[in-house]
């Protein structure tokens, strides 16, 4: 005797695999469809292509000589400066460089954050044309996720962190049609204590490359898509490190109060000032500006591990051809020049 | 004009072959010759007392071949033909078939019931024979026992043919009182009394205005219960029948009954013959479904003002029915195991209480765990088996808090009964309750995990161990490692716990497929799919192990190919082995080609896949074909570009697919892989496209074609306009205009049901998709003037389709990228007209403050698009 039609004896199997691989196929030929027409339409403002090295072996240009004298900032002793990155450049892919390992990557990535000049004055029309924001205190890096893995690299392009998120391709899912060119990157501080990624600005969305946009359409595209994701959900199996928005505010007196003393979950280091304008900018640009006092940063001047100020505070500074010594503030200040001889020795 | 056809219709009918093909020839001969007396003569034969009863049932049976068919376009032919029929000549046809009623031959009056049936299924809806229904039932009560009979039927067939707004509500109440009083108790022939409680069955969808009316509810209600009561066993099956039916077509009229037929259900399952206590269970059954229907869509905010209110029935008669259900469990057959049809009161027992704890969830499992352990350990395998049964039918429904403890304590036992029981039919059980286990409380979604580093070792081992057993037993093994599997998929690309054991799953699965018995109980099929799921969820760790797969499947895929001077049936099993290696093999493409860390060297495989595949489509089997024509399309999406060397050969074989009309299935996929093709070879698909549009045109022009085939064809086009860009020139003017009627087309859904909203929607995203491709494909080319005046018309199919509200999330949020992709390519060209345009402004607004995220992230770019298109 045969059951109803429509009733399946449930200890026979559930759907065919058969039906589950045309069902897989289908599901994978739309994401593809999906990438392609998001790829066209990305290239419309032709924003994928970047300034890069080249390629090919032989060494890098030799950076420029380093050296490390006494300073008052973390801001750069905490990570290592690369050497000109104005260097002979040709088009260049962050799909492609999301791709690049080792020694390339490293290189590739020391490149790519936008690098805030010191606050000496104020700028016109800050409250106008400004925001800001207290900066997390942490290590910047640039998080990349795509082909199901995230990774976060620091200023100097070591790696941080390689681990699976809920970014858009950051970590392998079900969904096995995966979307090889879904890949984002965003500008991030890592949190030590709390160990959380805040996002300071987003550079790519879904293979949608932000460059070339305003801060005020990055930072509002970051806030209505970094939600959505998940990405700040609190870590699970698939989303280890969690990922916050930081407040961003009008650079008025109100805002300016909120940043400065406002409470935040997060350990402060200093203001950061963008204009709304502003493209991403890879290097240092007048365009985002930090600020820091004791008020708003423990790290004005340098502490040891055990937070003592060392009776020595350190600066890099940077040799030019004609042997001055340069800090990398804007205008650069002179500290002195070499005398030939010490180089010669050297 | 009617002709004499009897010798005919006998010879047509004759053992011998010669003569019986000469038979037929005449017949259709004279079909085509002339319809009318063709048809006139077979209703003849039919109502002549004089005739053979051979040659009356045959000429029935053509008569109403000749007004239906399967196939759509045939049957509307059909249709077609007989409303351009002589109305006198439809006259006699008719009187003959009425007249054949009374026949007291049973075939002849059972035939013309149902060619009365066909007829009045043409007419009825074209508001034709409006007297028929009052000819059937003028004295009813005054005809012969099986003149009535035969009445009935036919009122029975006539209620399956049409729908209930052809039939007048005068005529629905005369056919239910006719039908109801024919089911009476009162009705001393049982032949009538069988007939009525059939026709009752179908007439229950026209009885809506009936069973609103509480005293003529009450009635029909009381005639069905009392008719499961009839002495007759084919009498109770039909009213049991009809109550299933009641049960879902009025769930919310059942209330005041309820309480009665569960003791009719109950005496029923207890003491009564198998297909009606069958039937008594598929009542509950039926309960459930709808229950578990309502709650679905009662979801998380019940707000108790949903459609129709759920009267919890299942949760009431729950003391009662589980213990009814664990008795049925005790029935079992003893060799339902090896019989994949089977079907009897155990497995409807079992299937039903399986719906009721989805139903209830955790109230059943405190009335179901005492019947577990009082029979879990008993010596006959009867109640072993049925406890081991009861406890996999719980494992759906109920929640992980309250099943994850018993779990942990059974998992042990049923490790040990799966690898100690004397009893196939135990281990049977067991196995797939191992699988129910891991398909429901196993996985990263639950929090407390039922498998552990302690004991994944272990069951592992034994489902191996199982897949050696006898085919059934090895099947359900197979299943369960299927899902224990499938729960680490989404594990992430840290190491599986199923690492360590990764190469013995592969090489026990592999062996499975290798048995000589793997032929029975679907076993080999099974142990392919295990395969299958148990590679997607490899690991980078575990992807060397599944690379050393390829060759072993490719091997055999080839060996299928060499076997030659097969059977039919070895061939037909031959085909089904191919389906399933290339099955595999897309599986492992889709896998290692994903992955830029095996891509490569799994890519050395590639020209021998493809060698073997073009061999499969030399095979004549749709399943293979459209298996291997899924691997390709992997295979290309891995290649990329370096498809390129194969196209020569396959191209062949891809237009095949795209002329398989008949397999719609292969001609989908087909279109499928061409976008895949597009994508991975861009503009090098050039040399191909003039051939693939053509018959992508073609097949678009077909209504022989499988609707649902058409959506995927139009998105084609975008993939095809995106990989070559500006050369998609030469095939705007035919492509264009079939968007563009299509559009027109799908622009209004009103007054369509489900389905037809449902394709219409798939179709619309296919347009928009086209339209999308197009025009990115034109994108920065000199050529984009090209499409300016087909811009008007676009801009007009997103308004109206704006304006429809009718759109489902996906073309919403296809349609406003459209709007972006218009503007991003004909830029400040088409600036007044996109200003011009509703979509452009109430549209984008709606979307660009959607929840859904993916249509506002096409509308914030379509925002971009316009401001520039508008700006410059």
């Amino acid at each position: 005797m045969a059951p109803p039609d429509h009733r399946r004896p449930f200890k026979r199997p559930t759907i065919s695999d058969q039906q589950r691989r045309r069902e897989l196929s289908l599901l994978r030929q739309a994401q593809n469809r999906l990438d392609a027409q998001q790829r066209a339409r990305c290239l419309a403002s032709t924003v994928l292509s970047l300034e890069a090295p080249e390629p090919g072996p032989g060494p890098e240009p030799e950076p420029v000589l380093e050296l490390e004298l006494a300073s008052e900032s973390e801001y750069h002793v905490e990570e290592e400066e690369e050497g000109d990155s104005r260097s002979p450049s040709k088009e260049f892919d962050v799909r492609q460089a999301s791709k690049l390992r080792g020694a390339e990557a490293r290189k590739w990535f020391a490149r790519q954050l936008m690098l805030p000049e010191w606050m000496i004055d104020v700028p016109d029309r800050l409250s106008q044309d400004w925001y800001v924001f207290a900066r997390p205190s942490g290590k910047r890096c640039f998080v990349v996720s795509s082909n199901g893995i995230t990774v976060s690299r620091l200023r100097n392009g070591s790696v941080l962190h390689r681990f699976p998120s809920a970014l858009p391709g950051g970590a392998r899912t079900r969904d096995v049609s995966g979307s090889a060119q879904s890949y984002s990157i965003l500008d991030c501080i890592f949190h030590e204590i709390d160990q959380m990624y805040y996002v300071i600005d987003m550079v790519c969305w879904r293979g949608y490359s932000l460059y070339d946009c305003t801060a005020e359409f990055r930072f509002f595209w970051s806030n209505s898509k970094l939600n959505e994701s998940g990405a700040c959900d609190p870590p699970s199996q698939n989303h280890r490190y969690r990922f916050s928005l930081v407040p961003i505010y009008n650079c008025d007196e109100n805002g300016l109060h909120a940043a400065y003393t406002g409470a935040v979950t997060y350990i402060k280091d200093g203001l950061l000032f963008y204009n709304k304008q502003a493209h991403y900018q890879t290097g240092n640009t007048p365009l985002a500006l930090v600020w820091k006092d004791e008020k708003c940063s423990q790290y004005v001047i340098d502490t040891d591990s055990k937070g003592n100020v060392p009776r020595l505070q350190q600066v890099v500074l940077e040799l030019q051809e004609d042997l001055k010594l340069i800090t990398s503030d804007d205008p650069p200040v002179v500290f002195g020049c070499l005398d030939n001889d010490l180089v010669q020795k050297d | 004009m009617a002709m004499e056809v009897t010798q005919i219709l006998l010879n047509a009918q004759s053992v011998d072959g010669a003569v019986r093909k000469h038979a037929e020839d005449n017949l259709k001969q004279f079909q085509e010759q002339n319809l009318p007396s063709f048809l006139l003569s077979l209703a003849g034969e039919l109502a002549n007392e004089e005739k053979p009863a051979e040659s009356r049932k045959l000429a029935g049976l053509i008569l109403k071949n000749a007004l239906d068919a399967k196939e759509q376009h045939r049957k509307y032919e059909f249709v077609q033909r007989w409303l351009a029929l002589d109305p006198s000549v439809k006259g006699q046809i008719k009187n003959c078939l009425i007249k054949t009623l009374s026949s007291p031959s049973h075939d002849a009056r059972s035939t013309a019931s149902q060619v009365i049936a066909k007829v009045a299924g043409i007419e009825l809806p074209q508001k034709q024979w409006p007297e028929l229904i009052g000819t059937l039932l003028s004295n009813i009560q005054q005809l012969p026992a099986h003149t009535k009979q035969a009445t009935l039927e036919t009122l029975g067939y006539i209620c399956e043919e049409v729908s209930p707004e052809a039939v007048e509500q005068d005529n629905v109440n005369q056919i239910l009182t006719a039908v109801v009083q024919g089911m009476n108790a009162s009705e001393v022939n049982n032949d009538v009394r069988l007939a009525a409680t059939r026709a009752l069955y179908n007439a229950l969808g026209f009885a809506q205005a009936n069973f609103s009316n509480d005293m003529e509810r009450d009635y029909i209600m009381r005639v069905v219960c009392e008719a499961t009561l009839s002495p007759e066993v084919k009498i109770r099956q039909a009213a049991f029948e009809c109550l299933v039916a009641i049960s879902s077509t009025y769930y919310e009229k059942l209330a005041p009954y309820i309480h009665d037929i569960f003791n009719i259900t109950a005496k029923a399952v207890k003491e009564d013959e198998e297909p009606v206590a069958l039937q008594a269970i598929e009542f509950w059954s039926s309960i459930c479904d709808e229950e578990i229907d309502i709650l679905e869509e009662y979801g998380s905010d019940f707000t108790g003002d949903s459609e129709v209110p759920c009267y919890y029935f299942i949760k009431q008669a729950l003391p009662v029915l589980v213990p009814l259900l664990l008795e049925t469990l005790l029935k079992q057959e003893e060799d339902q195991d090896q019989d994949e049809g089977a079907w009897n009161i155990a497995m409807a027992g079992g299937t039903c209480l399986g719906l009721v704890a989805r139903t209830v969830g955790d109230d059943i499992v405190p009335l179901v765990m005492p019947f577990i352990e009082l029979n879990i350990t008993k010596p006959d395998w009867r109640q072993r088996e049925a406890a081991t049964y009861a406890f996999g039918s719980i494992l759906e429904g109920p929640s992980p808090e309250k099943l994850v403890p018993l779990v942990n304590v059974a998992l042990n036992f049923m490790l040990s009964a799966l690898m100690k029981d004397p009893s196939n039919h135990v281990k049977d059980t067991t196995a797939w309750t191992l699988g129910r286990m891991f398909e429901f409380l196993h996985g990263s979604m639950l929090e407390t995990p039922i498998i552990t580093p302690a004991n994944c070792q272990q069951i592992v081992t034994v489902l191996l161990q199982s897949m050696k057993d006898v085919p059934n037993v090895a099947e359900k093994a197979c299943g369960a490692l299927y899902f224990l599997a499938q729960g680490y998929e989404d594990m992430g690309p840290s190491p599986s716990p199923l690492t360590p054991f990764f190469q013995d799953i592969l090489q026990a699965l592999y062996a499975v497929t290798r048995r000589e018995d793997a032929g029975e109980s679907r076993l080999r099929t099974a142990a392919y799919e295990t395969l299958n799921e148990v590679v997607r969820c490899s690991t980078d760790d575990t992807s060397p192990m599944v690379m050393q797969l390829v060759p072993h499947i490719m091997m055999e895929l080839h060996q299928t190919l060499e076997a030659h001077k097969l059977s039919t049936d070895e061939r037909e099993k031959q085909n089904e082995l191919q389906g399933l290696l290339c099955g595999c093999l897309q599986v492992i493409i889709q896998k290692l080609g994903s992955s830029e860390a095996t891509k490569y060297v799994f890519l050395q495989y590639a020209d021998q896949m493809m060698a073997l595949f073009l061999r499969v489509f030399s095979c004549r089997s749709a399943t293979a074909h459209e298996e291997a024509m899924l691997a390709i399309g992997a295979l290309a999406y891995a290649t990329g570009s370096g498809f390129e060397k194969y196209m020569s050969e396959f191209y062949r074989y891809l237009e095949m697919g795209l002329q398989n009309f008949e397999d719609y299935q292969v001609c989908a996929i087909t279109v499928g892989v061409v976008g895949d093709l597009c994508r991975a070879l861009e503009d090098k698909i050039l040399p191909y496209c003039d051939a693939i549009m053509t018959q992508l045109l073609k097949d678009l022009s077909s209504n022989q074609l499988h609707r649902s085939v058409k959506p995927p064809i139009f998105s084609c086009f975008g993939d095809i306009a995106l990989a070559i860009g500006e050369n998609f020139e030469k095939y705007l003017v035919y492509a264009m205009p079939m968007l563009q009627s299509a559009a027109e087309l799908s622009a209004h859904t009103s007054g369509a049901d489900d389905d037809m909203t449902e394709y219409t929607n798939s179709l619309r995203n296919g347009i928009l998709e086209a339209y999308s491709g197009i025009f990115q494909g034109f994108k920065g080319s000199p050529k984009t003037q090209l499409l300016m005046p087909y811009a008007p018309h676009i801009l007009q199919f997103l308004d109206s389709l704006y304006m429809e509200k009718e759109m489902d999330d996906v073309v919403t949020k296809t349609a406003i990228g459209v709007l972006g992709d218009l503007a991003d390519t004909l830029g400040s060209n088409a600036g007044p007209l996109i200003q011009q345009a509703i979509s452009s402004k109430d549209f984008l607004n709606e979307c660009l403050s959607s929840d859904d995220h993916m249509i506002k992230e096409s509308a914030e770019w379509a925002k971009l698009a316009i401001n520039r298109a508008i700006s410059i």
